[in-house]
């Protein structure tokens, strides 16, 4: 009896151990990437278009801006795919990856609770938006973790000659956090932040809040082939098939017409640069 | 109460619709804990009965030691299996992370310690009860741990299952090595921290429940087959 | 057995233990050969299962020296081998009646077949053969020190230790523990038993050695000493005034 169930647990190791769906010669790609883009479902989205017309599967890790960066420093992914314009110009300085291209933007905005105690609604300057807000002392939260959004939203604390910081933890609460538990929080207190479209337009707790100043600010997306000469491993016949295809027509089109919840969140680069031509 | 009422709601669309992504990420969070759980097992039962039975200087450091990584932060280890996993760490060329593999790894370090220290103690207790007599007969080493591992048995069982539900419940080790890959990596846990980070909090509470129902159920299993099997030398 | 294959005779040489200054065992000196039921007799405390533990290897002596056979045998194992001890509380594993029997034997490297035999044939002996599979610590005291001596009988072992076998025991229990006892020595087996109990020390021993105070105060024929001790601690004891 005892004999029997040593074997079965044996075999039943051995067979878990064999999970892994690729064995070291067939890897699939790996893509690093930040909540944003994948808590809008468009990730989700694109990979199974891309998955049908290609047959490339790509694997997605989800990180913060600064450790999506990390992963593609140590070459633990072969592409990442990132929002903060000043940290991918020193990666590619540091000549940690070898392609970067434009993939799309989204947009900041301001979102707050709907009874707008700071009366900031519609306000076509972020300044006296923010100024009002401290005036008011009412609820702000920042993400406080070095991500695009923070690095936004303190780009617009020094254009008002606000130093929220001094009110830190009374009216201006730094989280640490995600996107996602920051709007959380902002939902069951009652507070002022910024975010980011792709992320508010997918996010199912809103609660009481509600878009008060859109589209603050650009925020564009670019993606970055991990620099083969650094690490041998990359797989760049498959990475830069990935990369053509999405900032070519057929990823950029799908990007443009991406709906959640009745909203289009990104705009692709192509149709930037059409526009600004 | 909205919430949680939604939340049982969720859990049972989701359960009865057989939803299919949910039976993959279960089947991948049972095979990712069992696993570790098992190779835990293998390597802390010995580890616990030959200290049970060893007696050496520096012994009592050894305890405090192992009793201590009981209690091991799941995110430290999953930092440092990172760290060896990633491909400039020492173990880099092996291509292991974000894969279930990695998570296997991480959990085992996070539950051999407690099955190693909760077999010692119980071991240790039941060899004080058996050591003249297994003396008496002139039992050898290997032959004194096999009686006292199979005589503790039921304990043991009480200790793989507390090993398992550290396992199958931590979400801070799986995430850093595993990435929370869909259909690769993803188990119950980091899908509910996804979710409710997506702020779908009651799709989020349907998964824990669920969790909790699949612990359950662990649980009721492992209750009937000893109760079975103890049976079995009552006739 | 041969002559050849026998660990006895055993002689023990100013045997002493100290725990700590106290002298728990002092100065023992005895021999102890085959065919005769030794019985360790004396007071609660006098050092007898000390004795008994010292001699069967549990312990180790702080002073003196412990040998067995003539000559000298100087491989532990095989002494070991040759020895089992009984304890007053009988100590049995979480398993079947059955199961218990046949772990001592595997125990000793006895092949499958043979230990199935030979667990039946010891169970039969001591009239468990009924409670076979039943868990062993649901049997009552007396079954179970029964259960012990059957685990020592299809051992077989050339030494016996009994130490106070059949304390907390009724007397029914008592009597088919002795009968087992005597069955023992019949079939060849060096009986050495403790008990403070001098109608039983009556009813089995062939000689005695009344230990008092952690010092062996005599070695007499058992006939003789139920008679007339030699020393007066030995009257004192068999009088009933002796109690520790």
């Amino acid at each position: 009896m005892l004999k029997f169930l040593y074997i079965t647990l044996c075999l039943f190791i051995l067979a878990c151990i064999n999970i892994n769906p690729a064995s070291a010669g067939n890897r699939d790609i790996l893509l690093a990437t930040t909540t944003s883009v994948d808590s809008s479902g468009l990730l989700k989205h694109l990979l199974s278009k891309v998955k049908k017309q290609t047959n490339l599967k790509v694997k997605v890790v989800v990180r913060g801006t600064g450790a999506v960066l990390n992963l593609g420093i140590r070459g633990d992914v072969d592409i990442v795919l990132t929002h903060d314009r000043k940290s991918e110009d020193a990666f590619i300085k540091n000549n940690h990856g070898s392609i970067i291209k434009d993939v799309m933007s989204s947009h900041y905005m301001i979102v707050g609770p709907d009874n707008d105690p700071a009366n900031i609604a519609e306000l076509l300057n972020v300044s006296t938006a923010f100024n009002r807000i401290a005036n008011t002392n009412t609820l702000f939260l920042s993400r406080g973790d070095n991500s695009g959004t923070h690095k936004t939203e303190m780009f617009f604390w020094t254009k008002s000659s606000i130093d929220p910081k001094l009110w830190s933890g009374k009216w201006y609460r730094e989280t640490g956090s995600g996107m996602g538990a920051t709007l959380n929080m902002a939902s069951v207190l009652g507070a002022y932040l910024i975010t980011e479209s792709g992320s508010w337009f997918s996010f199912g707790n809103r609660g009481k809040l509600t878009i008060l100043i859109d589209k603050i600010a650009p925020n564009p997306y670019r993606i970055i082939l991990i620099n083969p000469a650094k690490h041998s491993h990359i797989l760049v016949n498959d990475s830069l098939k990935f990369i053509n295809w999405l900032t070519g027509p057929i990823g950029q089109n799908i990007i443009d017409n991406y709906e959640v919840k009745g909203h289009r969140p990104y705009s692709s680069a192509s149709k930037i640069k059409a526009i600004v031509k | 109460m909205a919430d949680f009422a939604d939340g049982l709601s969720h859990a049972i669309k989701l359960i009865i619709g057989f939803d299919k992504d949910l039976i993959a990420i279960i089947g991948m969070s049972l095979k990712v804990s069992i696993s570790s759980v098992l190779i835990s097992c293998i390597i802390g039962f010995p580890i616990g009965a030959s200290l049970a039975l060893s007696r050496f200087k520096g012994r009592n450091f050894l305890l405090v030691l192992l009793n201590s990584f009981m209690g091991l932060p799941p995110v430290v280890v999953g930092l440092i299996v990172f760290l060896l996993l990633s491909r400039t760490g020492p173990f880099g060329v092996l291509g292991l992370l974000f894969t279930p593999t990695a998570m296997i790894i991480a959990q085992t370090i996070l539950i051999t310690p407690i099955i190693a220290a909760l077999t010692r103690q119980t071991i240790e207790d039941l060899w004080n009860e058996y050591r003249e007599y297994l003396k008496s007969l002139d039992s050898k080493i290997i032959d004194t741990i096999r009686t006292l591992l199979w005589d503790a048995r039921f304990s043991l069982v009480i200790i793989v299952l507390a090993g398992f539900g550290r396992a199958i419940a931590e979400v801070g080790a799986v995430m850093i090595v595993g990435g929370n890959i869909d259909n690769i990596t993803r188990v119950m846990t980091t899908a509910i921290a996804l979710e409710t980070s997506k702020g779908n909090l009651s799709i989020a509470l349907g998964l824990g429940i669920t969790l909790l129902l699949i612990a359950f159920t662990v649980n009721g299993v492992s209750q009937f087959i000893s109760s079975v099997l103890s049976k079995r030398t009552m006739l | 057995m041969t002559k050849q294959e026998t660990i006895l005779p055993l002689e023990v040489k100013k045997l002493g233990y100290q725990v700590g200054n106290k002298n728990l065992i002092q100065d023992l000196n005895f021999s102890l050969v085959s065919g005769k039921k030794t019985v360790l007799l004396g007071p609660n405390g006098a050092g007898k299962s000390l004795t008994l533990r010292l001699c069967h290897g549990l312990l180790k002596p702080t002073n003196g020296s412990i040998n067995w056979g003539n000559p000298v045998i100087k491989n532990i194992n095989r002494i070991r081998h040759h020895q089992l001890m009984v304890f007053q509380r009988p100590v049995l594993l979480r398993r079947s009646v059955k199961s218990n029997i046949e772990h001592a034997l595997k125990l000793r490297r006895v092949p499958l077949n043979e230990r199935k035999s030979r667990a039946t044939f010891a169970l039969s002996k001591s009239g468990l053969e009924p409670l076979e599979n039943f868990p062993a610590r649901s049997l009552s005291g007396g079954e179970q020190q029964r259960l012990a001596l059957a685990r020592a009988w299809s051992i077989m072992p050339q030494v016996l230790f009994l130490d106070e076998p059949t304390n907390n025991l009724d007397p029914a229990a008592v009597r088919s523990v002795e009968s087992l006892i005597t069955s023992f020595h019949n079939s060849g087996t060096k009986i050495i038993m403790t008990t403070h109990d001098l109608a039983q020390a009556k009813r089995i021993a062939d000689e005695v050695l009344f230990i008092h105070n952690g010092k062996l105060l005599e070695q007499t024929k058992a006939d003789i000493f139920f008679y007339k001790p030699r020393s007066p601690e030995g009257q004192a004891f068999i009088n009933g005034e002796l109690l520790c």
